[in-house]
């Protein structure tokens, strides 16, 4: 245990004695006595002795520069130089760069206005990085239709087989259970009224429509999505994009238009498979439960949708391929430049991406509706 | 032609948001000269490279090229001047999709109209001259830093630009590759005519290669001298500067000094 007796002089100084053991799993003596003296009497000198002290390490340097730091508010003169030369030579380095002033944080006691005003410039700031993105893209999109563009075609080529084939299996399980639950919940509802057979033209409409796609663009915003944020967070952190950018490249034509080109492309393909897997969901619970043929099953399937409700399910998924490559390389390329803002550039991708999905899904249900197909 | 400064500073203010990080900077260099932007850690050397490479726009102040204004022309012309540097990131920043080959190839694709062969002769030598000859078909990750760090030199070497930038050439790297770098840079000097921009506090290099340099302050966030750094340390009689250039040791008999 750490030891200081306190021990005011006639001469007006205060003479400190340390003894025991300062280490890190020792009790360490309090200030207080000094901050007293300093305070109240005239003392107007600090001596430090020791006597059989033991082992030592930082609590006792922290401790010595408690001292040095009360008088130093008390204007009193620290005499050390009683200690062993290590302890001086420890405490002389701790204090010999100042504090800077400025360099500490300041307290967080905002005002409300002050937040709100932070918070606008922040958001209008945003909206100037969401716009500019996009005009970026369109810009590169139409450059790609012009075939000026500076894109390489191999990069959008890998980028397809890591996000089309690769992402098939968890498609095709997740729509084949979308499926079942369509066709679960429409047997149960549909069985009362004697109409067991159109839970084939519920299940089929329902995935060729609306749920194939849906369901695809959220799985993929939640794998290639966020592994586009990822990627291209990284790649900022590691001045990559800087080092595009210095080379006169366009980051929107070499980085964002292959992946945005790549799931615009496979985005429709996976949502075949999807509407496939989903049907023979639909047929794996429909046909036990309600007692009909597979045969019937699949006549009353062909049956019940036709080419436009199909195409209609192939654009949207394309759409929201998009939707997703824009989201997951606006988030990756405006990302901070460390491994927490990485972290955080992923969250808000694959957040913004199931959003805009939705919200987009939500405008073709209307645009759809009005044009009445 | 030959008298306008090939890159100048002007009353440079640059800050991030609303913290100064310097200000009232102002430095010439001439065509073919080697300049070091150099100070203590923190004190704004790579933020003042990245004004002068063109990754962020000053508060306040203007940078010329060849007399031209780099800092408020249009973007074509900006890209066209940017073209001509060559940038060597601190941890090299290759293009991670991309094998050695293709970093230092995709500028030439780009800018030049090389056939195939030739372009693949080029990137051989770029990538013989900073000892990464038969590297050609790794990627970035399969390397060691201080070569990640050549095969950038390879890249921004690449257009043979005017200029070369370079941020912290020597971190991470061994003293022996550190010397290497600091010979190829005079090298290119002498050979290339390039001018050559370095950001570094490592005191052996400075001493060995720098003609002109600019000294930032942290403390009193401004440039506090411009010039060749050995004749600062000889004449010299800033004592912040002196300090820096001497370990904080104080100025020595100028026999012991380090020489070129």
């Amino acid at each position: 245990m750490g030891k200081a007796d306190f021990n005011l002089q006639s001469t007006g100084e205060l003479r400190i004695e340390l003894s025991g053991s300062w280490l890190l799993a020792d009790e360490i003596p309090d200030l207080a006595r000094m901050q007293k003296e300093l305070t109240q009497s005239a003392c107007q000198k600090v001596v430090l002795t020791e006597k059989e002290l033991g082992e030592w390490s930082s609590p006792l340097i922290s401790f010595l520069l408690r001292c040095h730091e009360i008088c130093d508010s008390a204007d009193a003169i620290l005499d050390t130089s009683a200690l062993p030369t290590g302890i001086q030579e420890l405490l002389r380095l701790s204090v010999a760069v100042p504090e800077k002033k400025d360099a500490r944080r300041k307290q967080k006691g905002k005002s409300t206005l002050y937040v709100i005003g932070e918070e606008t410039i922040k958001f209008v700031r945003g909206t100037f990085q969401l716009l500019a993105f996009i005009g970026e893209s369109t810009i590169a999109v139409l450059k790609l239709l012009n075939g000026q563009t500076r894109m390489r075609w191999r990069d959008a080529v890998k980028t397809m087989q890591e996000c089309g084939p690769e992402a098939l299996p968890i498609v095709f399980l997740i729509n084949l259970l979308t499926g079942m639950i369509i066709g679960f919940v429409g047997s149960i509802s549909l069985i009362d009224f004697g109409a067991a057979i159109y839970v084939a033209d519920g299940v089929a409409i329902a995935m060729v429509r609306e749920m194939g796609c849906l369901m695809t663009a959220i799985i993929v915003s939640g794998r290639t999505g966020a592994a586009f944020a990822a990627e291209l967070g990284t790649m900022k952190v590691n001045e990559e994009i800087d080092a595009f950018t210095t080379f006169g490249f366009s980051a929107t034509e070499y980085l964002v238009l292959p992946r945005m080109v790549a799931l615009a492309l496979m985005m429709p393909v996976l949502c075949v498979f999807a509407d496939v897997a989903g049907i023979l969901g639909g047929m794996l619970v429909g046909v036990p439960i309600l007692d009909l043929s597979t045969m019937e099953y699949i006549n009353q399937t062909i049956n019940s949708f036709d080419g436009v409700d199909f195409a209609i399910g192939i654009i949207k998924g394309a759409v929201f391929g998009i939707l997703i490559a824009l989201t997951g390389c606006l988030n990756g390329i405006n990302c901070g430049n460390n491994a927490a803002a990485v972290g955080v550039a992923t969250t808000s991708a694959v957040v913004a991406g199931i959003t805009s999905i939705i919200i987009a899904d939500a405008v073709f249900a209307v645009v759809f509706h009005m044009l009445e197909v | 032609m030959s008298d306008t400064p090939h890159i100048e500073i002007r009353n440079l203010t640059m800050a991030y948001e609303s913290f100064v990080v310097m200000r009232e900077i102002n430095a010439q260099v001439k065509r073919g000269e080697v300049f070091v932007i150099m100070g203590g850690s923190g004190c704004g050397k790579s933020t003042l490279l990245r004004h002068l490479i063109g990754l962020k726009d000053p508060t306040e102040g203007e940078i010329f090229y060849n007399g031209g204004c780099f800092t408020s022309c249009d973007e074509d012309e900006r890209e066209k001047m940017m073209q001509r540097f060559g940038v060597l990131f601190q941890s090299g920043a290759l293009w991670s999709s991309m094998t050695l080959f293709e970093n230092v190839a995709l500028p030439l694709e780009e800018y030049t109209s090389l056939s195939k062969r030739e372009i693949s002769d080029v990137v051989s030598l770029k990538l013989a001259l900073v000892g990464l000859k038969g590297f050609d078909e790794y990627y970035p990750s399969e390397i060691s830093g201080g070569m990640r760090k050549r095969a950038g030199l390879a890249r921004a070497m690449a257009l043979d630009p005017e200029i070369l930038f370079f941020d912290e050439p020597s971190a991470g790297l061994d003293p022996v590759s550190a010397r290497r770098l600091d010979d190829l840079i005079l090298q290119l000097r002498d050979n290339l005519g390039t001018t050559i921009v370095v950001v570094t506090h490592e005191l052996d290099s400075i001493f060995a290669i720098a003609d002109n340099s600019v000294f930032l302050d942290a403390q009193s966030r401004t440039m506090r001298a411009q010039g060749n750094p050995r004749e600062m340390l000889e004449k010299g009689d800033d004592p912040v500067l002196l300090e820096f250039l001497t370990r904080g040791e104080g100025r020595k008999p100028l026999s012991t000094t380090p020489s070129a």
